[in-house]
């Protein structure tokens, strides 16, 4: 009886399949964007909301005015400046780090036998689903300097006095690598895995030695995985927030802490989301990369 | 061949150093989550004290009880939503600004929680100035922007599942007079339950887990667990949030494990039945 009612509708209801979804990821996500962007042209102001209005009707004047004071703050900063270097250059060193250490994982992973993969995946995935709060908190207790780390150096005779990790950027990038790897080893898995193992043996034949046979056939094989990882650790990395927060000094500079604090230490929104509109700037390049991948991906699909 | 195979001592040197990386800070927190002492890092006997602090924490349950609430709330919105957008990017993907509605899907999974925490958050109140709704920040302006935050992953784990769904099922139902909203239901849903349960933990524990965009949407009176830790913990070591994060891992890693092993039976299941059909036919 129900399915009476639908079909006279669905049809021409294919505007409607497509259009749902669409409007609410255009309220909810694009819109947004075009806020901040507006708001950021504004002024701060003591009331609710702690900003003043673009936009004013009065005798019949309509006024637009467009407060470009923050951006010019912005450029003019030497601290803003060092935040988006530092910010840039932490996500970088974390992304490399990340991919040496992930690499070899995902490659070792795809090779292994096909029932015990599957269950390293997992483990790959697990911490992923816990906490990742709870994770970074984990590392406090290993990088203070009365921490595991210290003591079981200083026990086994390496160091005399303890090295200073925790709130340091060491305890930042060790916090990265350890928070984003299952995003790294992904992708990258995903692609070793199905690697056609006859190239190599190809390369074998034709008299590769094994470091030439992986620099010549497998790392060229795995290029997408390589992107796909470096822009899936990179991208939230730049506007990292928690981990800098916990594990970082008060010297640690990143843009995400900076639009934080002017946000909810200063009740500077105008400011905040002047840093927002130069963070969506700074990763307009390496988003749209990722966009490419991921419809690139779409299409091997089908 | 024997030249083939990668080698042992060297794959168990990486995957050891790799796993112990991911696992160690894990394991360390969860053994001293039984020490007695108040300094985590020195042991000093074995307790459960700590445990038993939780309990006795009101703060911390009422918090819990919050967080959970809005991610069941989080986890059923977003494979709602996420289904249906995961479908028509698999299947509908021909109209003209699909470039526009697959970038607003890819997007979330990558861009800093801080700009889509800041962005929300303007939205709501220009919303509250011009509408007058939603009145001030509470649950349901996190509610919507975890949906925001596990809608992409849902679309993307559906979308993926539906291509590689075998047509030939729902081809028989539409030759047998059924109507396209009749096979999405009955055919393609069922065929996708995996990827729907996948999809609803995902954002149950994403939704659970998040403190970004949760500070920026929340207001007085919807404070959630993770902000409730995050306050904590921002001061140093704490034996009490040693022992919720054990609690925390078990739980989850109880549940991720048993929820891979019956899916992996399920899919088992299901091949060796839709072989048979096939097989019959």
């Amino acid at each position: 009886m129900k399915s009476l009612n639908f079909s006279r509708w669905f049809p021409s209801g294919r505007t409607t399949v497509i259009g749902v979804p669409f409007l609410f990821l255009f309220v909810f996500f694009l819109l947004p964007f075009l806020l901040v962007v507006g708001i950021s042209f504004s002024q701060q102001q003591l009331g609710i909301p702690p900003y003043t209005p673009l936009t004013k009707i009065e005798d019949d004047v309509f006024t637009l005015v467009l407060n470009i004071g923050h951006y010019k703050f912005m450029l003019g900063d030497d601290l803003y400046f060092a935040t988006y270097i530092s910010s840039v250059q932490m996500a970088f060193v974390s992304t490399v780090l990340c991919l040496l250490i992930g690499y070899p994982m995902a490659y070792y992973i795809a090779r292994a036998s096909e029932s015990a993969r599957d269950t390293l995946m997992m483990m790959v995935m697990l911490p992923f689903w816990t906490s990742y709060l709870i994770r970074v908190y984990a590392w406090i207790g290993i990088l203070k300097n009365d921490g595991f780390l210290n003591q079981f150096l200083m026990w086994l005779g390496v160091i005399d006095t303890p090295l200073r990790l925790y709130h340091t950027n060491w305890g930042v990038y060790i916090g990265m690598v350890f928070s984003y790897l299952p995003f790294m080893i992904m992708p990258l898995y995903a692609h070793l895995v199905k690697m056609d193992l006859r190239l190599l043996e190809a390369a074998y034949d034709l008299g590769a030695r094994p470091w030439k046979a992986f620099v010549q056939v497998t790392l060229p094989l795995s290029k997408n995985g390589i992107i796909a990882g470096s822009l899936l650790v990179f991208i939230p990395a730049v506007g990292e927030y928690v981990i800098p927060e916990l594990l970082g000094g008060s010297d640690t500079l990143m843009i995400g802490r900076v639009m934080w604090d002017e946000f909810f230490n200063n009740m500077d929104w105008p400011m905040a989301a002047t840093v927002t509109c130069a963070m969506v700037l700074l990763l307009l390049v390496p988003m749209a990369m990722f966009q490419h991948y991921q419809a690139k991906v779409m299409e091997e699909v089908k | 061949m024997s030249t083939m195979k990668p080698s042992k001592p060297l794959s168990i040197a990486v995957l050891g150093f790799g796993y112990s990386f991911l696992y160690l800070p894990i394991i360390l927190l969860v053994i001293y989550s039984f020490n007695e002492s108040k300094l985590v890092t020195v042991w000093s006997g074995f307790s459960t004290k700590w445990y038993g602090a939780l309990l006795e924490d009101d703060e911390l349950i009422t918090s819990a009880l919050l967080s959970v609430k809005i991610a069941l709330m989080t986890a059923t919105a977003s494979v709602v939503i996420g289904t249906w957008a995961g479908f028509v990017m698999a299947r509908l993907n021909r109209f003209r600004l699909f470039p526009l509605f697959a970038g607003m899907i890819n997007a979330p999974l990558v861009i800093p929680e801080v700009i889509q925490g800041i962005s929300l958050l303007l939205l709501f109140v220009a919303m509250e100035q011009t509408l007058g709704w939603p009145e001030g920040r509470g649950v349901f302006t996190i509610w919507i922007g975890h949906v925001m935050l596990c809608v992409s992953y849902v679309a993307i784990i559906v979308q993926s599942r539906v291509r590689e769904l075998n047509r030939s099922l729902e081809e028989a139902a539409m030759d047998l007079g059924a109507r396209p909203l009749k096979v999405f239901f009955v055919i393609t849903l069922p065929l996708i339950s995996q990827a729907l349960v996948s999809g609803w933990l995902l954002s149950f524990t994403l939704s659970l887990d998040d403190l970004v965009l949760t500070a920026f949407l929340s207001g007085p009176g919807s404070t959630t667990l993770p902000m409730v830790i995050f306050s904590r913990v921002r001061l140093g070591l704490n034996p009490e949030m040693n022992a919720l994060a054990t609690l925390f891992i078990i739980i989850v890693s109880v549940g991720v494990v048993a929820g891979n092993l019956y899916m992996r039976s399920v899919q088992r299941k299901r091949d060796r039945e839709m072989q048979l059909a096939f097989n019959q036919a």
